[in-house]
């Protein structure tokens, strides 16, 4: 068995097997959050942890699929599951008009480029309250499939699990084809990409597309299930969680980021009992596990276990 | 017939000529080297023919094709593919991927097949992986094929940067300093690896500071001095021109 039908059986299994433990509505309510978290998480380490890039933005394609689906739905009374793939397919075009200019800058400039992205998308979804609610938000219908809508903690559990497999899925097959291996490279050494007949850029904007894809669809199910919006999921603050997770579950590994989106989901609920010390003991935790876990999570822990072993 | 042209190559860098109104054709199927001391322009010149630098002036021709102004992955498309003087590995990935990286200009997968795994792709995948294989044990490094690359020597890694040029089936093949900081030993076995390839019927430009290798295995060689051409000509020509043992080899070096 190769090592990623093991992770994602691995992973099937949890999946499986997780709601022996969940006893009341709440424990699902943070399962599926770390789901949808995990499905974000997912995509933005490709575009991090494989690709190298990184994006201070990412909440902004979050809350546009989130948006676009509440206001294709509301306003405009559109089938949800039509307002769903709309506001994906949008946020990709999106995506790509923005990636191709901001992709040609590197480290530094590139994070202040999507920081700036991330703001401006927040800042106009807080503003235009007629479309959008403004501060105060917006309801969302539910999910409606094949006549029968959405509803409840379990079902939806269901759906989130199935997404996020899929999602893992997709990301697993594409870091192990030539694709996954260009971006791996240009990781390594652009300039060693290029003259084997890598083009970077191409490569760069299209890994940027299918992060803000994975995004934008955990954005629209999040409205979704939520039945309400409201711009606290598009702020800054949300984008650097997002990079966080994926930083703390270890970079360049798929598993890595969904333990991390797990982690890190769980473990400010797990707080609360620390009152307003909550997220001071957050911040413990995350300068702790970057002083002494610098690969993050899951490769350090193959690592120890393993002996020497690259990362995947 | 010359594989690559070169007709009034200049770059500059705010005032400073690296390399100055250069006119050369390097024939198919030989051993073409450059040398010239330290700052003479090599590696600029390098550069210039695999698209990473854009000329200030002159054009790159690959056959009839102009050349000139393209990005550096239409130069490997093209076929021309090189190697670095200050290593490029991928150390984020094995040596294997790594050579498997440089089959990419000759996998033909969509992005759908490669996010659902289409069975032609896990086949492609195989055969890319043997390919790699058999080029690995070509350079002399099967031993290492499962090695994560950080943890390979210095002399394999410039063998392994080798393999992966190799394994974009170029049609030349441009070697950036291969025998530098290697040991007399492993200096040989790049002399007898350059010769192998020269006979696999790959054009090899080999840019050199080992005068020894240079006269072994060099059809051809160009002398550069202040990105200018010194000379040019087989090895024993360029040994007896006077300009060039004064420039290069010093007013000592007979």
């Amino acid at each position: 068995m190769s090592g990623r039908t093991a992770s994602l059986a691995t992973l099937a299994g949890i999946v499986l097997l997780l709601p022996l433990a969940l006893q009341n509505n709440y424990y699902y309510e943070v399962a599926i959050q770390v789901g949808l978290n995990a499905i974000v998480c997912v995509g933005l380490n490709l575009l991090i942890g494989y690709a190298g890039q990184i994006s201070l933005g990412h909440a902004g394609f979050f809350g546009l699929g989130a948006y676009g689906s509440a206001i294709l739905t509301a306003r405009y009374g559109w089938p949800p599951l039509a307002a769903l793939a709309s506001a994906t397919a949008g946020v990709a075009v999106l995506a790509y008009l923005i990636g191709r200019p901001i992709l040609r800058l590197r480290g530094h400039y590139l994070a202040m480029a999507t920081l700036g992205m991330g703001i401006i998308i927040s800042i106009v979804i807080a503003t235009e309250d007629r479309l959008t609610g403004g501060p105060d938000g917006m309801p969302v219908p539910a999910l409606a499939a094949f006549g029968a809508a959405l509803s409840g903690e379990r079902v939806w559990y269901w759906v989130v699990g199935a997404t996020l497999l899929a999602a893992v899925w997709l990301a697993l097959n594409l870091v192990d084809s030539p694709h996954g291996r260009a971006l791996r490279a240009l990781h390594g050494s652009e300039v060693g990409a290029e003259v084997t007949g890598i083009d970077s850029a191409r490569h760069k904007v299209k890994v940027f597309v299918i992060s803000a894809v994975y995004a934008a669809l955990a954005g629209s199910l999040t409205a979704h299930y939520a039945g309400f919006v409201t711009p606290a999921k598009v702020t800054f603050f949300h984008s650097i969680e997002l990079v966080t997770m994926v930083v703390f579950g270890g970079m360049a590994s798929t598993f890595g980021a969904v333990v991390g989106a797990a982690v890190l989901t769980v473990l400010p609920q797990a707080l609360t009992v620390f009152k307003e010390y909550e997220m001071v003991v957050f911040g413990a935790v995350m300068m702790l596990t970057m002083i002494f876990m610098p690969r993050g999570l899951v490769p350090t822990l193959a690592l120890t276990l393993s002996g020497r072993r690259l990362p995947r | 017939m010359s594989l690559l042209r070169v007709e009034g190559l200049s770059k500059e860098f705010g005032g400073v000529h690296a390399v100055q109104q250069l006119d050369f054709a390097i024939p198919a199927g030989q051993v073409f080297s450059i040398i010239g001391p330290n700052g003479a322009g090599k590696t600029t010149l390098l550069n210039l023919l695999t698209g990473i630098y854009v000329p200030s002036s002159g054009r790159i021709l690959l056959e009839a094709r102009d050349l000139t102004g393209r990005a550096p992955y239409e130069y490997a498309a093209r076929g021309i593919a090189r190697t670095f003087q200050n290593l490029q590995v991928f150390f984020n990935m094995s040596a294997l991927e790594n050579v498997m990286v440089g089959r990419y200009l000759h996998e033909r997968c969509g992005l759908p097949a490669a996010l659902l795994r289409f069975p032609s792709l896990a086949r492609a995948e195989r055969a890319c992986r043997e390919e790699a294989e058999s080029l690995m044990r070509f350079v002399g490094l099967g031993e290492y094929a499962q090695s994560p690359s950080d943890a390979m020597p210095y002399g394999a890694l410039k063998r392994l940067e080798i393999a992966r040029a190799l394994a974009t089936k170029p049609r030349l093949l441009l070697l950036d300093e291969p025998a530098a900081g290697l040991n007399p030993t492993e200096t040989l076995g790049i002399d007898a690896l350059i010769s192998k390839l020269a006979e696999s019927g790959v054009t090899v430009v080999l840019v050199e500071h080992n005068m020894k290798l240079v006269m072994g295995v060099a059809d051809r060689i160009l002398v550069l001095d202040y990105g200018k051409r010194l000379a040019e000509g087989t090895a024993e020509e360029v040994r007896r021109d006077p300009k060039v043992i004064e420039a290069y080899l010093g007013a000592g070096a007979h």
